[in-house]
This record gives C-alpha cells, structure tokens and sequence, in this order.
C-alpha cells in the first residue's frame, strides 16, 4: 500500500484539520457516560444482558440515523484482530479497556470518526466526540445531540439526587469528561511546567502527559481534563476547563515569545536539527521520535519552518505508534524493526510535503 | 526524608493512615510506591486504584471489621436487592453493580461523593427529557411553597395569595404532563 493511500485511510478528521487556537490545542474530547436503567452494570451483567444491550443499540441504529454524524457502523470486540483493536485505540477511537477487558465489547463508529460510542466497555455506553482545535461547546453539543437522540429510545440509568447513574462514583452526575489535548514546549522549555501543574491539580482539574508512561509527557504533550462531574452542570465544567486552558494557551504564547527573544538562534538550532533528524535517520524510537517531532512543530508554529503543514505532529504521533506501524508494514514487528520502519514512514512522509 | 522501604532514594510520597484513630505513617520513594501498590498510579483511563482509595475514605480497614464487632450486636451487611452487591464488595472493587445500588447504599455513599467531587453530592446539570419536565416543576413548586410560608409568617397576605395561585396553576401543569407523558 502507498503511505498517501495509508494515510487516506488511517487519519482522522481531528488529526488533518485545524481547529481554533491549534497552534496549542491539538484536540477537544467530551464522553458522556450512560447506562442503561434495567440492566445491571458491565461488572456484574451477564453474557446474555451484553448481548442485549448491543442488540437494543443495533436497533437503534437501524430504525433511524443522526443525519448530521453520517453512516454509524457497529465494530464488536469479540470479531475483531488485536492489531485491528491496537489500531483503534491508538486513534483513541476506543479506550484499552474496551479492547482488552471487555469480552462483550462494541463500538459505534461514525464515517469521519468525529463520534465513537463504545458499548459495554465500563458503562453500557459511552458517547464521545472528538473535534480538533479547542472546540469544547461544540464537541459537547455534538455529545447532546446524540443523547438526546439516544435518550429518545432508552431508559437511562437516571435519580433525581445523583443525576446520571455510572458504574464508579468518579463519573456519576452529568457522567462527563471533557478534555483538551495540548502541546506546551514553551512551557517546559522555560521550565514553567511543574509549577503550573499542582496549581491546575488544585482547581479540580487533573493534567496527564499522555503517550507517555507515568508523569512524562511524550512529545511535550499534556491532557487536562475535568474531575468532578456531580453538583456542577455540563456546561460550568466545560466554561470552566476552558477558562484554565486559555490561560494556559496565553503563557504557552508568551514563554514562546520570550524564547524567541532571549535564544533565538539556540532555538532555531533545535528546530533544524530535529528536522535533521527526522528526515535522515534510518532507525527511531518513539521518545526521539515525539521530541523532533514537538521541536518540528514548534518551528512550524514559530515561522522558523515553512512549507510543512502543522497537523504533521498530531498525525505522525498517532502513526508512528507500533500498532499502525504494524498495519502499514502488514504483519507483526519486532521493536527493532518497529524503529526502522517508524524511520521509515516519517522520511517518506516529510518528502510528501516537500513534493507539495 | 529518606524512602523507608529501600533505604536509599529520597521519599516522594506521604501517606498518613488513620484507622480507628490510630496514626500509622508512610514515606516512601516513587519507585517503592509503584511496587507496593499503594500509590494511585495513572494508567490510562481508568485512572488509579480507586479501591484504595475508596476503602481510605471511608476509614474502613476490611480485616479490622470482623472481629471488632461484638456478637451481640452483628451489623447486617448491607446487599442491593437487584443485583446482590453488598457494600464491602463494593468498596473492594471500587464499582456498583446495577443502578439500583446508589439507592441502596445512598447513605454510605454521601461523605464518598462529597470527598471525590469537592464537596458536591447532588446533581445539578442535565435532564433527560422523558422525567425532566416533571422534575423540574416539582423542584419549581417546592420553592413556590417555601416562598409561600415565609409570606404568610411575615403576614403578606396579598403576595401569599399569588403565590398559592401559582402553586396551583404549577400542579395542574404537573398532572397534565403526567398524564399525557405516560
């Protein structure tokens, strides 16, 4: 398969579009979580309710579709490769506990993957929207939307007192997490970062490096998303997620600002040297992989490098995750030749852009 | 502070345990931590060990209760009727079982939802349609019927009357959307 005719098929639209402010914000998630009122929930639910659930949601699906979201097609776990299922949640189309954990697992996915609703995974379902740039309402209308739509033909886990019923107490209420990808070099060059954490901690919010293992963002990559989801409505959490962020969005700016100020040169270095790499090494680990491509993308933010498109990081960190590299190569890798391969893909992919 | 597990790294992490008031304290290295279990590591979604913490927060050390309870006075253990969940299984797996259980454990669950959602412990966003315009009137009508004693204490005849008019205009809507919801 040619990598353009790979890419056609593996990108999301929030990984190829730019949305508002996605200089910083690579991407906005909201999920609702839902649970059916007369079944038990997944950790106690028998193989025959599952089973019923995914057939009450086919019916659903086959009597009328959301217009607005496309074709919805059902994926069940049980049918489908571990490579297949990797895949998916390297899109973050699924979480890994759908895909290893929940043998009666589905998920419902539209065409341009803006909406996943993964069934039985924790809760029965679990709506998710997916939009790039910082779009928080409109994710979360999106996520109404389909409520709504949902709420139409099911009788929701619902109490006056505890608002909507989930399987753990952390999701109970509006069941709603929404959260902001962000890439913050600036902020961790100027070694802001763990200052800005433990205050972000203290508002009720909860900031994660993703990709990475334990606190370590890889590709100086950081998910802030809400925790309390009881006693505020859907709207405060998300106004008030947004407000950290653009704050967040306005010292990411100025620390860019003042880097450019006081290390010019030193930072231009970085940038080329880092796109040296990425076009010319034969062999790559993810975390080099993540750091050129976070020092890349910065350059292309800052104006030291034109003629590459932005989205270049959000796509290639998605890719260059070993279940990707295993479909594009069309078997299983070892490690070694993961890194090779990943070489690989991202060389060919930065000499499409100069082809442009 | 020193890692009182290996000895050599500094500690990171700082528990304070208190179970039936007595004091035990921790400090430990992050590496130590992550071996033992007990911090809450962040692994993808499903975030930490939530068990843990739960069993943290209510105080309750699961092999201290049995044998402190007097024969005399043996506590029933507490079961959902719908799905058979009782409530130290719950606090084990961090998880109910069935809708139901919030009902059944709505007492044990207040100071729970009060520690994990800063304070908060009633819902107060959206709706779903089907029972939202009922909920929403009655909500309306039992401050209607607040407002309406306190004008009567203050001896505010006139007010009082609009408000009874109000109620009553309120709880025929009420019986109508019912009938026609059903």
């Amino acid at each position: 398969m040619s990598l353009e005719r790979f890419l056609n098929q593996a990108v999301s639209s929030w990984m190829s579009e730019e949305g508002p402010d996605s200089d910083i914000v690579l991407s906005s998630r909201i999920r609702l979580a839902r649970n059916f009122e007369s079944y038990k929930f997944p950790t106690l639910f028998s193989h025959d309710e599952a089973k019923m659930i995914i057939a009450n949601m086919e019916e659903v699906i086959a009597k009328s579709d959301l217009q607005r979201f496309g074709q919805m097609e059902l994926l069940k776990i049980e049918e489908m490769q571990p490579l297949q299922k990797r895949v998916l949640v390297e899109k973050h189309l699924i979480s890994p506990h759908l895909a290893e954990d929940s043998p009666y697992g589905a998920v419902l996915l539209t065409e341009n993957e803006e909406v996943s609703i993964m069934i039985n995974e924790e809760d029965h379902i679990r709506i998710q929207c997916l939009f790039p740039g910082l779009q928080l309402s409109e994710a979360l209308d999106a996520a109404n939307e389909i409520d709504d739509w949902l709420e139409d033909k099911i009788h929701f886990a619902f109490d006056e007192k505890h608002g909507y019923l989930t399987s753990c107490p952390t999701n109970v209420g509006t069941g709603l997490r929404a959260s902001v990808m962000m890439h913050l070099p600036g902020l961790i060059l100027t070694q802001q970062i763990n200052r800005i954490i433990p205050a972000i901690n203290q508002l009720g919010l909860v900031v994660r490096g993703i990709y990475g293992e334990g606190s370590e963002a890889l590709g100086n990559i950081f998910q802030i998303s809400n925790q309390i989801t009881l006693g505020k409505s859907e709207e405060d959490i998300g106004r008030d997620l947004k407000g950290v962020v653009s704050q967040l969005i306005s010292q990411e700016r100025s620390a860019r600002e003042a880097l450019r100020k006081t290390s010019n040169i030193q930072l231009e270095d970085r940038v080329f040297r880092s796109l040296g790499v990425l076009s010319n090494s034969r062999i790559i680990e993810s975390k080099e992989a993540a750091r050129c491509l976070s020092d890349v993308r910065l350059g292309i933010d800052m104006g030291y490098i034109e003629k590459i498109s932005k989205t270049i990081l959000n796509e290639l960190m998605i890719l260059t995750q070993p279940g990707f590299l295993q479909q594009y190569a069309g078997g299983s890798l070892r490690p070694h030749e993961r890194d090779i391969r990943r070489a690989a893909l991202i060389r060919e992919r930065l000499q499409m852009e100069q082809q442009k | 502070m020193i890692c009182q597990e290996c000895n050599q790294k500094p500690a990171a992490l700082h528990f304070t345990k208190i179970i039936n008031g007595e004091k035990t304290e921790v400090h430990l290295c992050e590496k130590c931590a992550q071996e033992k279990g007990e911090m809450f590591i962040f692994n993808g979604e499903s975030g930490f060990a939530f068990n843990n913490l739960l069993a943290g927060l209510l105080n309750i050390d699961p092999t201290f209760q049995k044998p402190s309870q007097s024969p005399f006075h043996q506590e029933e253990i507490l079961q959902c009727e719908n799905c058979s969940m009782t409530f130290p299984q719950f606090l084990k797996i961090g998880r109910f079982g069935c809708a139901h259980c919030y009902e059944t454990f709505k007492e044990q669950l207040k100071p729970v939802l009060r520690r994990l959602h800063s304070g908060n412990w009633t819902h107060n966003g959206k709706i779903p349609k089907r029972i939202g315009g009922g909920i929403h009137l009655r909500k309306q009508i039992e401050e209607l019927k607040s407002e309406l004693s306190e004008s009567i204490t203050r001896e505010e005849f006139e007010k009082a009357a609009e408000i009874r008019d109000e109620i009553r205009a309120l709880e025929n809507k009420l019986a109508n959307s019912q009938e026609g919801g059903e």
